[in-house]
């Protein structure tokens, strides 16, 4: 049975918690002399990488070598692609060198899901336009879990640009299916059309929400996306939507900030608050290795993927 | 050593009739508390007084084991002995043959395993690959001095040359039979069950 990671809906309940405890484990080797675990010796890894990302290869690019898996880096830049090759050759390609998992970021949302029909490994998706980001999901789950304990009754409040966040989807769908309950707070103009379909609440009032979060997520503007006039300046929005000093101190005392990277700081998010003790952001990125270790070994461990979804 | 044949219910070495497919307790919860007592009075012999000594449970039951013993060196020492667990999933061999399973805690003592007497724990002793993985894991995590094996049940029929130096009870098997032991931490009731047939312990 083929199984992949595509969305954070993949996973069910007790899925999602096999990959969070099993990443707790996981996070203990990152502490040894000898960072490394014989279980994926003999596997091949590739990275896939479309689009341009710090953290995401580096730390799938860890996870996999933790693991004693052979890694292949691909990025479009310098390949075939940008003589035109298409994404189904250069799956191919990667299939007749034996594959087992392929870690895929793609500038199209949906890419992932077409190239599983295509390959016979599993796929997990890395980020995919403003789709989806499931490992994301699952570090951020994993790093309010160490802080706060069951995410269940949690509240967590995601806010800023969720109309091109591949990230805010994916943690509302893993949040959601882990008990929490989510409130998305942005400007009008950067949410989604059917934000009423994702199973959260919406506000326009981040003051109002900010003592009921025990979480706060912020979102980074992407400013390269944005072919349109979403805000009327980067100082408005930061006015009403950024997070300083003065709101963090409205939060209730246990809560934690969070980041998925990389920041702009001074328009979502103020510097004394990303260097806060509040401030998971440096976590998140040690986290994101066990997190994904762990999606690894369940995919391609035994003899079949433990989690994910099959072959559509 | 433990004997068990003054019990009404059967001697230890009884064997499952053909067909009765029920399982047989062959140690029961004295048996398996006199066993334990033995051993911890071996480890002691063995290492001069246990200096240095840790206690590392395979997951899940030698964990249990381990923690009993840790209590009855205690006892006969009058000093705490360190132990932990460790969980060999990541370096079993046969990891490929079944779909990937949840973890175990692999949890040690501040000090590591740097320079120590490590005891692995375990309840029963079969192929010895179980054994293998925690030696791998185990150098994965330090040096030690050295390394010894306590199992309660030693089952042969072993695959690799590997032996246990603290035996609870020698158990000579076959290979259609089972070997099963309950502990009360994790199953409510002490006992080694001996069936006809079923999975690989």
């Amino acid at each position: 049975m083929k199984r992949h990671l595509i969305s954070a809906a993949d996973l069910t309940r007790e899925d999602a918690l096999l990959v969070l405890d099993t990443a707790e484990e996981l996070a203990q080797v990152a502490g040894r002399s000898i960072k490394k675990l014989p279980t994926l010796r003999g596997r091949t890894v590739v990275n896939l990488f479309f689009e341009d990302s710090t953290r995401t290869r580096i730390s799938f690019e860890a996870a996999a070598k933790r693991l004693s898996a052979d890694v292949i880096n691909f990025s479009a830049k310098g390949s075939s692609v940008s003589k035109g090759e298409s994404l189904k050759d250069t799956a191919l390609t990667l299939e007749a060198m034996g594959a087992d998992g392929v870690v895929i970021r793609h500038g199209a949302s949906g890419a992932p899901h077409r190239l599983a029909g295509w390959v016979q490994g599993s796929v997990v998706n890395a980020g995919d336009g403003t789709h989806e980001h499931p490992t994301q999901a699952l570090l951020d789950a994993f790093t309010m879990r160490k802080r706060l304990g069951d995410l269940e009754g949690r509240r967590v409040t995601i806010v800023g640009d969720v109309l091109h966040s591949r990230v805010a989807r994916s943690n509302v769908l893993l949040l959601n299916t882990l008990g929490a309950d989510v409130t998305v707070v942005a400007p009008p103009t950067l949410l989604p059309v059917a934000i009423d379909t994702w199973p959260c609440s919406v506000s326009y009032d981040l003051d109002g929400v900010l003592p009921k979060s025990d979480v706060i997520m912020m979102l980074r503007v992407q400013q390269e996306r944005m072919n349109a006039a979403y805000f009327p300046t980067v100082r408005e929005y930061s006015r009403r939507y950024g997070l300083d000093g003065e709101r963090m101190a409205a939060l209730p005392e246990h809560a934690i900030v969070m980041h998925p990277g990389p920041m702009n700081r001074g328009v979502e998010i103020a510097a004394e608050v990303a260097d806060s003790v509040r401030s998971t952001i440096v976590e998140q990125v040690a986290n994101g290795v066990s997190a994904r270790m762990a999606v690894l070994y369940l995919l391609l461990g035994g003899s079949e993927p433990a989690i994910g979804k099959e072959t559509p | 050593m433990v004997n068990a044949a003054s019990r009404p219910d059967g001697p230890a070495e009884a064997r499952v009739a053909d067909g009765d497919p029920r399982p047989k307790a062959v140690l029961e919860e004295p048996d398996i508390r006199r066993a334990l007592t033995r051993i911890a009075h071996e480890i002691l012999e063995r290492t001069k007084g246990g200096h240095d000594l840790l206690l590392l449970g395979i997951q899940t039951r030698g964990v249990t084991l381990a923690d009993r013993l840790a209590g009855l060196l205690r006892e006969v020492e009058g000093r705490p002995v360190p132990w932990g667990s460790l969980d060999v999933t990541m370096y079993r061999d046969d990891l490929r043959m079944r779909p990937a399973r949840a973890l175990g805690r692999t949890e040690l003592p501040a000090d590591g395993v740097d320079d120590r007497v490590v005891v692995l724990v375990d309840d029963v002793l079969f192929s010895g690959r179980t054994v293998r993985a925690a030696l791998d894991a185990v150098n994965d995590l330090g040096r030690p001095r050295s390394v010894q094996l306590a199992v309660l049940v030693d089952r042969g029929h072993r695959e690799l040359p590997i032996r246990a130096d603290y035996v609870g009870k020698n158990l000579p098997t076959s290979m259609r039979e089972t070997v099963k032991v309950l502990l009360a931490e994790n199953d409510g009731r002490d006992a080694v069950l001996l069936g006809p047939t079923g999975g690989a312990k």
